[in-house]
């Protein structure tokens, strides 16, 4: 340790459990759980009190949106309280504010481009992450309630991960991402023989509604990527093009009457 | 559309009413007034700053207001309450744990509640809480440390007595 680092306190503990450290310090951390059994074993403790709040309180508590295409999933009661919600709200506030200044004020930025703001930090995400060995994901699949309600509460919407075992891919976790201009999520996954997809997705007024699958490579990376208006997603492997049609194809299937398939 | 962007929020705030009010009907009471609130006074808000905290530093002061209303109102139960409610039919255990879980929070100050939920189930930077909640940061830290040892006393007395219970 060098000798310019204040000693470890309690403070540091919170933040090491709360994930707010700064990377220099969480080695300090670090070594100093490893040495000290009594501290290690009080951040154990308040890293279960953490699931345990997460799981009775969190975003599981609620009905929550899959990360699916919207046309894929059975549209359940949550939007008919999302729409009670609006609809209130739109009658508290009629009458109380003239709309221009509002619109004005919360008018959306220019459409993002798919390519710059989705597919290019999809594929780079993916190309970063994947190999990796010790730290593919900053949250594991044993924690999901955790990660769920983690990258829900960052990306100011709920987000879960798809279940792709139907492919053959097991989640393994998930990590928070920097995008262009707002926060992503991805989520990776691996197959028996170790091949591994992420599922990379972040909001952005991409407009045009339902959009249909499309293919795009990057050096070494697929991407099939799909927009559903307000989310862009991005499935990212080392892998054949087909293998990742099968994938979505299975992990979000198509409804009549939508645009489907790779075009 | 303000009203999207703030119906986003909507989940979170419920969640975070239900945890700090001590019955369903008061967490309803509080999330109304505080879309209610923010709703009328939108122009307050600062385009391009972060929504959400906005919406929670609404949300403390309604909670705020509500408390001071509602003084002298028995808030939570009391010691003997909880003796007879341990003594209930047993449960399965993740009913049992929400059942204890619930009980040790209400046993927290409002004060160390609001913090704890803010960090860990909002996932909230400690500046965000503290700006939230109008506090300085080491105020938040220790807060936050107290809450998580009486917690953690509490459930750890629960853990205890269920043992004991049980032999």
């Amino acid at each position: 340790m060098t000798s310019q680092q204040p000693p470890i306190d309690d403070a540091d503990l919170h933040a090491y459990v709360d994930d707010q450290l700064p990377p220099e310090r969480r080695v300090l951390v670090q070594a100093h759980l490893d040495a000290d059994p009594d501290a290690r074993a009080r951040v154990q403790r308040y890293r279960e009190l953490n699931l345990m709040l997460v799981r009775h309180y969190g975003a599981g508590g609620e009905p929550v949106h899959p990360a699916q295409p919207a046309h894929s999933r059975p549209r359940p009661r949550r939007r008919g309280l999302a729409i009670a919600a609006a609809a209130s709200l739109a009658g508290l506030c009629s009458g109380m504010l003239g709309g221009g200044a509002l619109g004005y004020r919360l008018a959306s930025a220019a459409a993002p481009s798919i390519e710059s703001d989705l597919v290019a930090p999809a594929a780079f995400a993916h190309a970063v992450y994947a190999p990796e060995q010790r730290h593919p994901v900053e949250v594991t699949a044993d924690q999901e309630s955790h990660l769920v309600a983690w990258l829900s509460n960052r990306l100011h919407r709920d987000v879960r991960p798809p279940d792709l075992s139907g492919s053959g891919y097991q989640l393994i976790g998930g990590r928070l991402l920097p995008s262009t201009d707002r926060m992503a999520a991805q989520f990776m996954y691996q197959s028996d023989d170790g091949r591994r997809v992420t599922l990379y997705l972040r909001a952005g007024a991409w407009g045009g509604g339902q959009q249909p699958f499309r293919h795009s490579a990057r050096d070494q990376v697929n991407v099939l990527y799909w927009t559903d208006g307000t989310v862009g997603y991005a499935l990212s492997g080392a892998v054949e093009q087909a293998e990742l049609s099968r994938i979505a194809d299975l992990a979000f299937p198509p409804k009549p009457g939508y645009p489907h398939g790779p075009v | 559309m303000p009203q999207d962007a703030i119906t986003a929020h909507i989940p979170s705030l419920r969640r975070y009413a239900r945890a700090l009010a001590p019955d369903p009907d008061r967490a309803e009471d509080l999330l109304q007034d505080c879309l209610e609130r923010a709703c009328c006074r939108m122009y307050l808000w600062t385009p391009g700053t972060d929504l959400r905290a906005w919406l929670f530093t609404i949300m403390h002061n309604v909670h705020l207001n509500q408390q001071r209303r509602l003084r002298g109102e028995p808030r939570f139960v009391t010691v003997d309450e909880i003796g007879d409610e341990a003594a209930a039919a047993p449960a399965g255990d993740d009913a049992l744990q929400a059942r204890d879980l619930g009980r040790a929070l209400s046993l927290l100050p409002d004060s160390q509640r609001e913090v704890l939920l803010l960090v860990v189930v909002e996932a909230m930077r400690y500046e965000q809480v503290a700006a939230i909640l109008e506090l300085p940061i080491g105020t938040v830290m220790s807060r936050l440390h107290r809450a998580r040892e009486r917690l953690r006393q509490l459930m750890d007395t629960d853990r205890s007595r269920g043992l004991r219970r049980v032999k």
